[in-house]
């Protein structure tokens, strides 16, 4: 059964706890920043940076709104990432896009493809001196969620805006939310992530339109031209002498057919 | 706080004023919002800028910094003009009823004084300011509230000039907004009803900041919210355990668990500290027991009545808050009096108000010892990047400290919590903690003193160090202890020698007892963890929670008593039932002939209907009634009066600034001086404040990389309107600059700051976090460069939330 | 609005990201495999430092006593689970290279710290604090006793242990110290 993650900007405060959480159990580092004019920081999601608040400003009439919202991977149904995949790295477990890092090549398709810039690069110097760049981005603690456990941001939010369940129960959950918002002053109140890309993990209680968040109003799957990319994605990163090419199909294939049990496809 | 954190899910409003609980104290957006799901109640912000907590807020009305007396004079007008109090509890539970003498007059008569002031002593003389009593000195009371000269007709005359217009003209916030917010909490006042206001250091930071708190308790005795769930007057306070140092008295003017430090003009002998210090009634007639208790703490067998238990070992005072209060005691480093300074874990250099006259002092002392746990402005402050090493001839001892997971310990929370925290971490190198090392250095002390004597050695050399380092022995003497065997009058033993106490009603005032903060006692006894194990009480963690009103009472232990709401006899009518079912805390049980219910009585247990004093619930205060009328030094029901530096002229008087309150001026007119600013140099109002991803003076956070990624160095916020004025683009670098100082941070300019019109006149407001320096990761100009040496009335706290500056474009 | 470069910390820190252990089973795509948690997360329960909700946090260490991972403590009623920013960093509070692990001197006119051990700085430390009460104490005002020193002030702290706060001030006071403070105050 599907699980996703409710977001309930309503609630949220902006105080960045699930920022630093995620950067706390995921052992990410943090960057060198400046203040740039705004709360805001770092400036965008990275290879180490996997969920951030985005800090957004509205004047409406002599009112003024901070709208929250807290970037990161969806999770989508009908992602991205994975169709551009040249290798397979990316694929869903559940309703969780994992990337391999075993088998991700670095090739950046992803992170082009990803109608939310949720998908980055991150460059590293190994222990042994050799350069390696892969793509990261948010895994919602898999492996927590796997032990029973909630995403790290999930856990640590005081406000109580970010919960973490059975994607029909977050649905009915955020759908009497956006009921409740609409009947007290929110007409705009409305969910995010529900349809969108075949369903998101991420399922976002707004209190205004998308793009008053910074979200896109429909979000696009990417162009998938899948063989080309595979090969591009191999002979860019010259592992065709290193990776048995079968294997590279195999796990491709593999993600495809999983992609139809799921009944995904674009709205 | 009166509450408890949990206790704020019971509340039907919430209103924070001068606090921002979403950055500060982000845990009570959990149970805020469940008062919020549960209950259907509003949370209102009032506030200068529109914060994280506005953003989540119902209501947001914006304040300009420094008026608050003038909001909460316009909320109080708003409640008594509309009979929106709560009559039954104010007429039992508060000095409403209490006659005043009848030669009282207020700032409605005296242009902004009350009566009794002394222009040259910058003083009150308070005697028309004393109750009306009978021949036997019992307070003459009307009860019908209707006498001109009860404090509830003096206080309807003193706030009838706090009109909504009046509001709006100060403050500078829009009426409707203001009538918003008084009609949503003024109906806490229903008796089923309660609500809570939630307030920080952007009330007490000011020169009226007493008076600022006095204004929030009015307000909470006339809706009769106080010592109920979900009301109550709630500090949010600003450090892990700023209320343990203050409840242990690292502070001049008092010693452990708020009894007076002795003062050299009022108490010369033991004799004299009790006889003045002990009120006739109300629960401190117990202070000798508590008083004598300490000294055999302190100073253990050698303490006896023969010597007046060592009184004399503990050093007096000679003078107030303009002698010994942090402002005062950074003069008295200026100009050469202090030589040493010794710092556990606190920064100055960054903290501290006029931060470079700070600074500068620092350079004056002989030496300086620092336990810290990493370098900080004021560690290094030798080697800042704007003074010359060689200059400075300060000998400096950093001693690393082990922080709070690297050492065992107990801190406060706000809501009177005592928790336990075992030791869960190496610290770094050879750092210890505090106790460790203050061993040593006591330790040394003695082996001094008794090689070579010195001053008064025997204070030191006869104080009972017995428990040395060890965290047991140090936690059983706070607790108290008996010193030798007692029997009742009976003969039966009550107490051994060595064994703890229960609790503070065992002690005694003839040496049998010791105790190190009496309100403490109990909480390293054994008690019971909810589910019949016996626990210490600050380290149980029992689940259970009778009444569902988030008491737990058997979780960690609430001083005093393990009491979770004080003055909670007020959860009761006057007859001691509830006000309402899903609000009952404790009750009168007229079957069993005592109080029961969900939490520790705040009144004596078996004192029943029909019994003297039934209604008098607050039993630290002789005339057991709160004080809507208090004596306080700038008067006794608050005044607006402008800040030190203030943009307009004081609408509600001629008297601009609060008369006691005194105006330092050492080296005033030199780049590093006691200078005050005027609106016509310095136009714009600002305040400082914190934020979520930084702790106080940044010795905590701001070497921290993922706090610092998150706030990486200092700003001004400002509106897009003054941005304008000034040619300044978001983003900016930009200098602010008042009349101690100017420091150069980034502009960011938002909405959520909006100039006010104020006397007609339109004022900006700006705002500035305070947390950085230029040590750390997160750096940047230390905002209290710019803020002024002055204090308030009674405290002494520095105004750090309203002064003025004025900003340009850095080139 | 200035855009910032962003040199990205990871070089040499010696942080391994992304490090997700892969499913010890190659899976089936039916059945979603269950992935081992990367690291503990701990039992050690304390209580956060940084505000006065007294959050309760749950910590683990490594074999030599460093955290590694800090988070809320679910069973806790004032927070259950949930923290802000600053609770979640203690793990870098401790472990942090910045902290203070030696002691330190600075010499009057030095331009910079010398280390020091204990064993040579606490007989230098009671030395100053005696010396300096010695030659500032006062007996008597106007015929009162008094016994203080106005010659040393102690300041700190809120973030200290109510033991740590009992022991400086049953010190300061013994020494008849007279200027005492602290962020209480302020």
């Amino acid at each position: 059964m599907a699980r996703a993650m409710l977001i309930d900007e309503s609630r949220c405060m902006g105080c960045r706890g699930c920022q630093v959480a995620c950067k706390q159990w995921n052992d990410n580092p943090a960057e060198e920043t400046e203040n740039w004019g705004t709360y805001e920081n770092p400036p965008e999601l990275s290879g180490i940076t996997w969920t951030k608040i985005k800090f957004n400003e509205k004047v409406v009439g002599d009112q003024v709104k901070w709208l929250f919202l807290k970037q990161g991977c969806m999770h989508c149904t009908n992602a991205s990432c994975e169709s551009v995949c040249p290798t397979g790295a990316i694929r869903h477990y559940g309703e969780t896009v994992i990337v391999d890092q075993e088998w991700c090549i670095g090739c950046g398709y992803c992170v082009s493809a990803c109608p939310f810039d949720a998908v980055h690069s991150l460059h590293e110097v190994t222990g042994g001196g050799e350069e390696k760049a892969t793509a990261r981005k948010c895994t919602l603690c898999i492996d927590r969620t796997s032990n029973g456990l909630t995403p790290a941001c999930v856990k640590t939010c005081p406000a109580t805006a970010l919960d973490w369940g059975d994607r029909g129960e977050m649905l009915a959950k955020g759908n009497a939310r956006v009921a409740a918002l609409q009947a007290n002053g929110h007409p705009k109140a409305r969910l995010y992530g529900e349809r969108e890309l075949a369903g998101l993990h991420r399922l976002y209680v707004l209190v205004d339109e998308p793009s008053a968040y910074g979200l896109p109003e429909s979000p696009q799957h990417a162009t998938t031209n899948l063989l080309g990319q595979w090969l591009g994605g191999i002979i860019t990163a010259g592992v065709l002498a290193a990776v048995p090419f079968w294997l590279l199909f195999k796990r491709q294939r593999a993600a495809e057919a999983k992609e139809e049990t799921s009944g995904g496809g674009e709205q | 706080m009166t509450n408890q954190w949990r206790d704020l899910k019971n509340a039907d409003a919430v209103l924070v004023c001068g606090a921002n609980p979403a950055e500060n104290h982000p845990a009570s957006m959990y149970h805020i919002n469940k008062a919020r799901d549960e209950r259907g109640a509003k949370l209102i912000v009032v506030d200068p800028r529109f914060t994280r907590t506005a953003s989540t807020a119902e209501i947001y009305a914006p304040i300009r910094s420094g008026t608050d007396i003038a909001f909460y004079g316009g909320l109080m007008n708003y409640i008594l003009e509309n009979s929106l109090y709560h009559e039954e509890y104010v007429v039992n539970y508060t000095n409403a009823s209490f006659m005043i003498n009848e030669g009282f007059q207020g700032p409605a008569e005296l242009d902004g004084y009350f009566s009794g002031f002394d222009v040259a002593a910058q003083s009150y003389d308070k005697s028309t300011w004393a109750h009306q009593t009978d021949d036997e000195g019992n307070i003459l009371r009307d009860e019908t509230l209707q006498d001109p000269n009860c404090v509830f007709q003096l206080l309807k005359k003193h706030y009838a000039r706090y009109t909504t217009d009046m509001v709006e003209q100060v403050c500078g916030m829009p009426r409707d907004k203001f009538l918003e917010v008084a009609q949503v909490f003024a109906a806490t006042g229903a008796p089923e009803k309660t609500g809570t206001i939630l307030y920080a250091m952007g009330q007490t930071q000011h020169t009226v900041g007493t008076q600022n708190v006095r204004c929030m308790a009015m307000i909470q005795l006339l809706l009769g919210n106080t010592g109920r769930p979900g009301g109550g007057v709630n500090a949010l306070r600003g450090e892990s355990n700023v209320q343990g140092s203050t409840d242990m008295a690292i502070l001049y003017h008092i010693i452990p668990a708020y009894m007076a430090t002795p003062n050299a003009a009022k108490h010369k002998d033991l004799a004299e500290y009790l006889e003045k210090e002990t009120p006739s009634g109300g629960y401190w007639v117990n202070k000798p027991k508590f008083l004598i208790s300490l000294l055999k703490a302190w100073w253990g067998e050698n303490a006896t009545s023969r010597n007046d238990f060592c009184f004399d070992y503990m050093g007096k005072i000679s003078g107030g808050i303009n002698s010994y209060a942090w402002i005062a005691l950074f003069h008295a480093i200026y100009d050469g009096t202090i030589k040493g300074l010794w710092i556990m874990g606190q920064n100055p250099a960054v903290g501290g108000p006029n931060a470079r006259f700070e600074r500068k002092a620092l350079e004056k002392l002989e030496w300086m010892v620092v336990q810290e746990i990493a370098p900080t402005a004021t560690t290094d402050f030798w080697r800042a990047p704007d003074v010359d090493p060689a200059s400075i001839q300060t000998e400096v001892f950093l001693l690393p400290a082990a922080d709070a997971m690297e050492k065992e310990g107990t801190i406060v929370t706000s809501g009177r919590l005592l928790q336990y925290r075992p030791k869960v971490a190496v610290p770094p190198g050879v750092a210890m903690g505090d106790i460790e090392m203050m061993d040593l250095i006591y330790r040394e002390l003695r082996r001094l003193y008794e090689a070579e004597g010195g001053a008064l050695p025997e204070a030191v050399l006869e104080l009972n160090w017995s428990h040395g380092a060890d965290f047991e022995k140090i936690c059983q003497e706070i607790n108290g202890y008996w010193t030798q065997d007692v029997t009742d009058d009976d003969g039966n033993v009550v107490g051994k020698a060595g064994e703890m106490v229960v609790n503070f009603t065992k002690l005694r005032d003839d040496g049998s007892t010791a105790c190190g903060n009496w309100l403490y006692s109990g909480y390293w006894y054994p008690a019971d963890d909810g589910d019949g194990n016996m626990v210490t009480a600050s380290k149980r963690r029992g689940q259970k929670d009778p009444g569902d009103l988030g008491m737990y009472p058997y979780w960690g232990f609430s001083w005093p008593v393990n009491r979770r709401i004080i003055y909670n006899r007020c959860s009761a009518d006057s007859n001691g039932n509830p006000w309402s079912e899903d609000k009952a805390l404790i009750w009168w049980d007229a079957a069993e002939g005592k109080w029961t219910g969900y939490d520790v009585p705040d009144f004596s247990k078996t004192k029943g209907p029909g019994d003297a004093g039934f209604t008098d619930a607050f039993i630290m205060l002789p005339e057991g009634k709160s004080r809507i009328f208090a004596v306080r030094n700038e008067g006794p029901f608050p005044e607006h009066y402008e800040p030190l530096e203030s943009p307009t002229t004081n609408p509600l008087s001629s008297v601009q600034f609060n008369p006691v309150v005194k105006k330092w001026d050492v080296d005033s007119g030199q780049d590093v001086g006691d200078n005050v600013g005027t609106a016509d140099e310095f136009p714009i109002v600002c305040s400082t404040y914190r934020l979520v991803e930084h702790w106080q003076a940044g010795g905590m956070s701001v070497w921290l990389p993922w706090l610092a990624e998150a706030q990486p160095e200092t700003f001004v916020e400002m509106s897009p309107e003054l941005a304008e004025e000034k040619r300044i683009s978001n983003g900016d670098r930009v200098i602010v600059s008042s009349a101690r100082g100017e420091i150069e941070v980034v502009a960011v300019v938002t909405p959520r700051f909006k100039p006010f019109t104020v006397n007609g006149k339109t004022v900006h407001q700006v705002g500035i976090p305070w947390h950085f320096s230029w040590q750390g990761l997160a750096k940047g100009g230390t905002a209290n460069f710019l803020t002024p040496h002055v204090g308030d009335g009674n405290t002494g706290i520095p105004e750090y939330k309203a002064f003025l500056v004025d900003i340009r474009k850095a080139v | 609005m200035r855009r910032i470069s962003r040199r990205q910390f990871l070089m040499g820190s010696g942080v391994s990201t992304g490090a997700l252990l892969l499913p010890p089973v190659v899976p089936g795509f039916q059945q979603v495999p269950t992935f081992p948690l990367h690291k503990k997360v701990g039992e050690s329960r304390t209580i956060c430092p940084y505000c006065s909700c007294g959050c309760g946090l749950l910590i683990a260490t490594d074999e030599s006593g460093h955290i590694i991972n800090s988070e809320g403590d679910p069973d806790h009623p004032n927070n259950r689970g949930a923290l802000d920013p600053k609770s979640i960093s203690v793990r870098q509070l401790s472990t942090s290279p910045h902290r203070q692990g030696k002691v330190l001197h600075r010499a009057p006119g030095a331009s910079a710290w010398e280390e020091m051990t204990w064993e040579d700085a606490i007989p230098l430390v009671a030395r100053r604090v005696k010396d300096t009460r010695d030659a500032t104490f006062e007996t008597t005002e106007d015929g009162v006793t008094v016994n203080r020193t106005n010659g040393i002030a102690f300041i700190g702290g809120a973030a200290n242990n109510d033991e740590d706060c009992y022991i400086a001030i049953k010190l300061a006071r013994a020494l008849g110290l007279v200027y005492i403070e602290h962020q209480a105050r302020i």
